[in-house]
């Protein structure tokens, strides 16, 4: 028979050892935060103050409307013009501009003759991701400046044009898709923080042995350590989401059921891996040590940032392990595609499986590992 | 003398707790396997639906230039519906649809249309693959137009020319970065909680009734951890270069001083975060709430620096891995390149004397 009264003693008591210094109070419920909406502003793909420099070597009309259409996307930013090849170097070296644009001597000229013109675009690609979009950019510019020639030449134009639409998410905001992840990321590094340290602080004190000769069950204990993690990681994750949407304005199209029951196998998962974690170990520094070698892998390999299908097939089978990335899926789905119950239920099963798992190892590790 | 006598225990207690160890070795190992295989932004064989509605020579060539590329994986649908409920399992990244009455258009004046339906939950993905979609349609206007015996017109071509990493290898920007993550968690993992751990095991009063100094407690602590922290960047930049094939074009002796200067930095702040916080639980708390999560999004590492709105690009001045990182893509893509190195450089620099400085500063040898 499980006791309640003893559990809840259990449970009280955590979260005294938790709550009662304002040091590790302020670190449970401060930076999560702050990192919140620090993040939301800082991780985002979209690009908006792209530097460049121009060598016009041309002196016509085309080439100086190139260049102004350049200078009247909101975002391209000239911070500088240039004379010579021998000054394209030192600046895109230095990281003063990450693209310059090269027009030759012949480029009105060959425009007003119907030759084809080129024009060069020399782009940093220290960064490869920023440089292709940056190139994806420019590229577009171009091609509005071509159609403008076409139009003024009087020419047919292409026989069949291309029309994009992205939905969901349709002025393609990496916003919309960064901000659910790290709702995920947050709730998964202070869930697994408070759980891993747990019984590691209990073993390292000594006062776990203690605690096994007492009426407790070892269910008991399990229960009474995975509570307090449980609930300090929903009340966070609450707070986290609602600031996803109302400061973040983030769009919601789904059921508010539908995400906390994602969000509540999700703790779930984590609070038993971060319970496995922390029985494994012997020293808090073991416990923090093990926190951060499954938290930093869930963290890359969930999709939060790259995508999992760009990842080798063995990578992606060792992800299958992984809550976050089906707790990745739910977040979006739920808050951008409108997700129905029914359709994540694939997402669902995987985390209650690696819950009960994981829980079940660290009942089981509390008594058969001593040292 | 006092010195070596510390430095030995704090040797030992690296060399029997073994998890100090792996923190420097099987970490960095396990880590840069893991990034370097895991994290790729380059999307190739993307799946993507072909929608035809209509059944002309146009449109099967159309189609075709997506069954040959190299960047789709085009799986052929006549239903759209069919299309679209694999478009939201999230089985196709993408739908291209010609309407049934494609044929028709293209032989009469005006454009056809051609529908490209991304899935944009992923901004990042889907503005790669419009990309992708893009350059095969241009090139199949070029092909018909040559059919044709006519030149296609286009007034401007861009000529594109990627400096430093012309085959456009995501890898080649991620691994270096990668280095000054993984050096960011060595170094503050290390030594967050060594002084936390003698405060809460109350070996640290102990050590205060000593004739020891706090100068000589401290560089006790600092010394061992910075020869295992040197040993875990040695092993990092071995693996770029030799397994994930990062081409090092500028000096490895540059790199390795920028790199004991980061270390620094990063114990440092180990240092000062175990000094301040007193209790293990806390300092680990602050230590992955200000290493890990700030170098990881706040560094340029993926996340490009400029575009962050100007309160935010203010704060990346505080995080030290941004001024590394700066330095490691350059010293790896580009070589030597002074102009970067050295602002960078100095930066950290005054990062490691501040760092160094304030844990002096506040640890007295006084209990409160």
């Amino acid at each position: 028979m499980l006791s309640w009264l003893r559990i809840l003693a259990l449970v009280r008591k955590e979260f005294l050892a938790i709550l009662k210094d304002p040091k590790s109070r302020f670190v449970v419920i401060g930076p999560p935060l702050i990192q919140l909406v620090v993040f939301g502003y800082a991780a985002t793909f979209d690009l908006n103050d792209v530097s460049f420099a121009v060598y016009n070597q041309d002196r016509g009309s085309y080439s100086r409307d190139l260049v102004s259409a350049f200078d009247g996307s909101p975002t391209f930013n000239k911070v500088a013009v240039l004379n010579a090849d021998r000054e394209i170097a030192p600046r895109v070296e230095s990281r003063e501009v990450l693209l310059v644009l090269r027009i030759g001597p012949r480029f009105t000229d060959e425009l007003l003759k119907g030759e084809p013109a080129k024009v060069q675009v020399i782009i940093d690609g220290r960064n490869s991701n920023t440089a292709m979009i940056a190139l994806n950019y420019a590229r577009t510019i171009i091609r509005d400046f071509n159609d403008r020639v076409l139009a003024e030449r009087g020419a047919a134009g292409a026989p069949a044009e291309l029309i994009v639409r992205a939905w969901y998410n349709p002025n393609l905001e990496s916003r919309w898709f960064i901000v659910p992840g790290i709702v995920g990321l947050l709730t998964l590094v202070v869930t697994l923080l408070v759980t891993a340290l747990s019984v590691a602080r209990e073993r390292e004190q000594g006062t776990f042995d203690q605690l096994l000769v007492t009426p407790l069950r070892p269910v008991e204990i399990l229960i009474g350590k995975a509570t307090p993690g449980f609930l300090i990681g929903l009340s966070e994750a609450a707070v986290v989401i609602s600031v996803a949407l109302l400061w973040f304005e983030v769009p919601f199209r789904s059921t508010v059921l539908t995400l906390y029951t994602g969000l509540v196998l999700f703790l779930l998962s984590a609070v038993g891996v971060g319970l496995m974690i922390s029985s494994l170990s012997v020293t808090q520094q073991q416990g923090l040590l093990g926190a951060f070698l499954f938290m930093v892998p869930a963290i890359i390999l969930s999709g939060f940032a790259t995508p999992i299908a760009n990842m080798p097939q063995a990578v992606q089978a060792v992800t299958l392990v992984n809550p976050l990335r089906y707790f990745m899926v739910i977040l979006r789905s739920t808050f951008l595609e409108g997700a129905s119950f029914e359709a994540l239920i694939p997402q669902f099963w995987p985390m209650a499986v690696i819950g009960l798992t994981s829980m079940a190892l660290a009942g089981w590790l509390f008594r058969h590992r001593m040292y | 003398m006092r010195l070596r006598g510390l430095m030995r225990k704090e040797f030992l207690q690296i060399v029997r707790d073994p998890s100090s160890i792996s923190i420097a070795f099987v970490m960095p190992v396990f880590l840069l396997l893991l990034f370097g295989y895991g994290v790729s932004l380059d999307a190739e064989e993307v799946p993507i639906a072909v929608v035809m509605e209509a059944f002309g020579g146009e449109a099967v060539s159309f189609a075709a230039e997506f069954r040959h590329s190299r960047y789709f994986d085009a799986r052929e649908y006549v239903d759209m519906r069919e299309a679209v409920t694999a478009l939201r399992a999230r089985e196709v990244d993408g739908i291209i649809r010609m309407q049934a009455d494609f044929a028709e258009r293209i032989g009469s004046p005006g454009p056809a249309p051609i529908q490209l339906i991304l899935n944009g939950v992923d901004a990042n993905t889907a503005e790669l693959v419009s990309g992708y979609v893009q350059g095969s349609w241009l090139n199949w206007l070029q092909h018909r137009a040559e059919q044709a015996g006519q030149q296609l017109d286009i007034p401007v071509e861009v000529e594109q020319r990627i400096w430093f990493n012309p085959e456009v290898r995501s890898r080649n920007f991620l691994v270096p970065g990668l280095v000054a993550i993984i050096m960011t968690l060595i170094g503050a993992l290390l030594t967050a909680l060594v002084m936390a751990r003698e405060w809460e095991r109350g070996t640290m009063e102990a050590l205060l009734v000593t004739p020891v100094s706090m100068t000589e407690i401290l560089l006790g602590k600092l010394i061992p951890y910075f020869i295992l922290g040197t040993g875990g960047m040695l092993l990092s930049v071995a693996m770029a270069v030799w397994l994930f094939e990062v081409p090092l074009r500028g000096s490895f002796g540059v790199l390795f001083a920028a790199a004991s200067l980061f270390l620094l930095v990063a114990l440092g702040m180990g240092l000062l975060i175990s000094i301040t916080a007193r209790t293990q639980f806390v300092a680990g708390q602050v230590a992955i709430l200000t290493t890990f999560l700030p170098a990881f999004i706040l560094s340029g590492f993926i996340f490009d620096i400029n575009s962050m709105p100007w309160f935010i690009e203010g704060l990346t001045y505080a995080i030290a891995a941004r001024y590394f990182v700066a330095i490691l893509q350059s010293v790896f893509l580009a070589g030597d390149i002074w102009s970067v190195i050295v602002p960078n450089a100095l930066a950290l620099m005054g990062m490691a004397v501040l760092f160094l400085g304030l844990s002096r500063s506040r640890s007295r040898k006084r209990l409160e």
